[in-house]
């Protein structure tokens, strides 16, 4: 098969509200950004895939309204609703469908600008469920509970996730919220929906993130070393809540194992170097980690007692602040997509692991994470 | 961002997006929902291939992607099989509802999959996954999933 590269990516500072700049301005910066990273310019783009959500946006057809600040004036350009990630799997196979070389993905999301509890109830059924005021706070806080039952998960080991992906915040410039906190603030920060904590939750942030996707013959002619595909595979599992274990993410578990089976992956826990994963609330962390195989079933929380997932463990996990730091909601695996690039460059700054050849970038989408996409990018094509 | 926007306070634009909808049921939730209204029993659908019984019912099975035509009477009690008690008054919080809310996932006796809705007459802290629970239903019925008023402990 083809194979496809990221050759640049570039990203806005995730912020609480971006009050001097509209969606089209932060997609202006956020592009500029990711051609300069790549030393392209705009004409060196063959097509363009913009990652939105309507409901967020607060209008139909939200991508369109970036195409322009996105150089997609006379492009093919085409729109992708769902997680940042889920726009990238769209852009890598229209490089290795043979009509483009290059493809610019962008996300973008402003949390600010609405009221993201009514955005997320209106993710459920709007004939069975929707009524009953369910968001996705209260709908996580559900999964939260069902996953601590399961694997004996502590308060104080979700505690701990918080603790130290804002204090990685901390060396990231682009975080919302770097922060040093201990297990006691969180604990005893305000209870939103049982067994979560206000430090539990991320913040819903704005922000635009955009990477560069090439084709192979195309991969190695402008300034980046590319970081290639090895893997990627997305899965959904049932629309309906209560059709599902939420105490599991069967469609993650699917989507990890086929990435590492195309990646030539054999034990996820000693080849992944470095992985960015999606934290939107303390346990969802530990629970991917466990489901993607990165740690065996209920050791999550042990392990990240002993330091492992800490960035200068044996497993970096969030390096960058993940999202628990900073949440611009759509874009945010394209933000983890970034950063892991950058790792396995090695020219992310602040943040550096050590060791950084193959990464692991997971995205998701949905109640408890119905959908989920697993990229697995790595330093040697 | 250049000097020409020095001392410029950015705008607010208050905005709101007001669209009325009307959602058809459909032929199956009509079904369930005229049932639940008249006859104050809840109902799902079954898969003839792998017989899982749905609920809320639905016209096909997501996991053998054929179509349930059966319908079978489901129990009004069951068991918690996961909760969260919303502590703040989130907005998308029904406004006759105020917090503590406590939502469950519920599988009631006879259904393969559970269903959401609210817990009541018992104290947030007092509940448990694996609790034993029966459906209130509401005095004047509409057709919604508010037919039900709630489940409470057994």
């Amino acid at each position: 098969m083809d194979r496809a590269a990221i050759i640049g990516v570039g990203t806005t500072k995730i912020e609480k509200s971006k009050i001097g700049e509209t969606f089209a301005d932060m997609a202006w910066e956020a592009v500029n950004n990711a051609l300069n990273n790549a030393g392209m310019t705009i004409d060196d783009i063959d097509n363009v895939v913009t990652t939105s959500s309507d409901f967020w946006d607060g209008r139909t057809i939200s991508c369109m309204a970036v195409g322009d600040a996105s150089g997609a004036a006379h492009k093919n350009v085409s729109c992708v609703e769902g997680d940042g990630t889920y726009g990238a799997f769209y852009g890598m196979t229209r490089c290795l469908s043979g009509s483009y070389k290059t493809t610019l993905v962008t996300g973008h999301s402003k949390g600010s600008q609405s009221v993201s509890s009514l955005i997320t109830n209106s993710a459920f059924d709007p004939i069975y469920e929707r009524a009953l005021g369910m968001d996705m706070v209260t709908a996580c806080a559900m999964q939260a509970r069902s996953y601590m039952h399961r694997t004996k998960t502590t308060p104080e080991q979700m505690a701990m996730v918080s603790v130290k992906n804002h204090g990685n915040a901390l060396k990231n410039p682009l975080a919302h919220l770097p922060m040093k906190i201990t297990v006691k603030d969180v604990l005893e920060s305000e209870m939103i929906a049982d067994p979560l904590h206000k430090l539990d939750c991320s913040p819903v942030s704005d922000g635009c993130a955009a990477v560069i996707i090439a084709h192979e013959s195309a991969a190695t002619k402008f300034k980046q070393k590319p970081v290639w595909i090895k893997g990627v595979s997305f899965c959904a599992d049932s629309f309906f809540f209560g059709d599902r274990d939420i105490s599991r993410a069967k469609s993650l578990t699917k989507a990890a194992k086929k990435a590492y089976a195309m990646a030539g992956i054999h034990d996820p826990k000693k080849e992944i170097d470095v992985a960015e994963l999606y934290d939107a609330f303390t346990y969802q962390e530990l629970m991917w980690l466990e489901e993607m195989g990165l740690a065996d079933d209920s050791m999550a929380g042990k392990l990240l007692e002993k330091g492992d997932f800490n960035i200068d463990g044996r497993l970096p996990i969030n390096a960058s602040g993940g999202l628990l730091s900073g949440h611009p909601v759509i874009a945010a695996g394209l933000y983890s997509m970034a950063a892991v690039v950058r790792q396995i460059r090695g020219d992310v700054g602040g943040f550096q692991v050590k060791k950084a050849k193959t990464g692991l970038v997971q995205g998701l989408n949905g109640l408890g994470g119905q959908s989920h996409c697993v990229f697995i990018l790595d330093k040697d094509k | 961002m250049s000097d020409q926007f020095q001392g410029i306070e950015p705008m607010v634009y208050k905005s709101k997006i007001n669209v009325p909808y009307s959602w058809w049921a459909g032929d199956t939730a009509s079904k369930f929902y005229i049932t639940l209204r008249d006859e104050k029993k809840i109902t799902g659908t079954k898969c003839a291939a792998c017989n899982k019984v749905f609920l809320p019912p639905r016209k096909v099975c997501p996991s053998c992607f054929t179509e349930n035509k059966e319908w079978v009477n489901i129990s009004n009690e069951g068991t918690v099989i996961t909760f969260t008690v919303a502590r703040c008054q989130f907005a998308a919080i029904p406004s006759d509802k105020k917090v503590p809310v406590i939502w469950g996932m519920i599988k009631l006796d006879g259904a393969d999959t559970a269903m959401l809705h609210y817990l009541d007459e018992i104290k947030p802290e007092n509940v448990t996954i694996g609790m034993r629970v029966k459906a209130v239903f509401s005095e004047e019925r509409k057709g919604t999933i508010r037919d039900i008023s709630y489940f409470k402990p057994v």
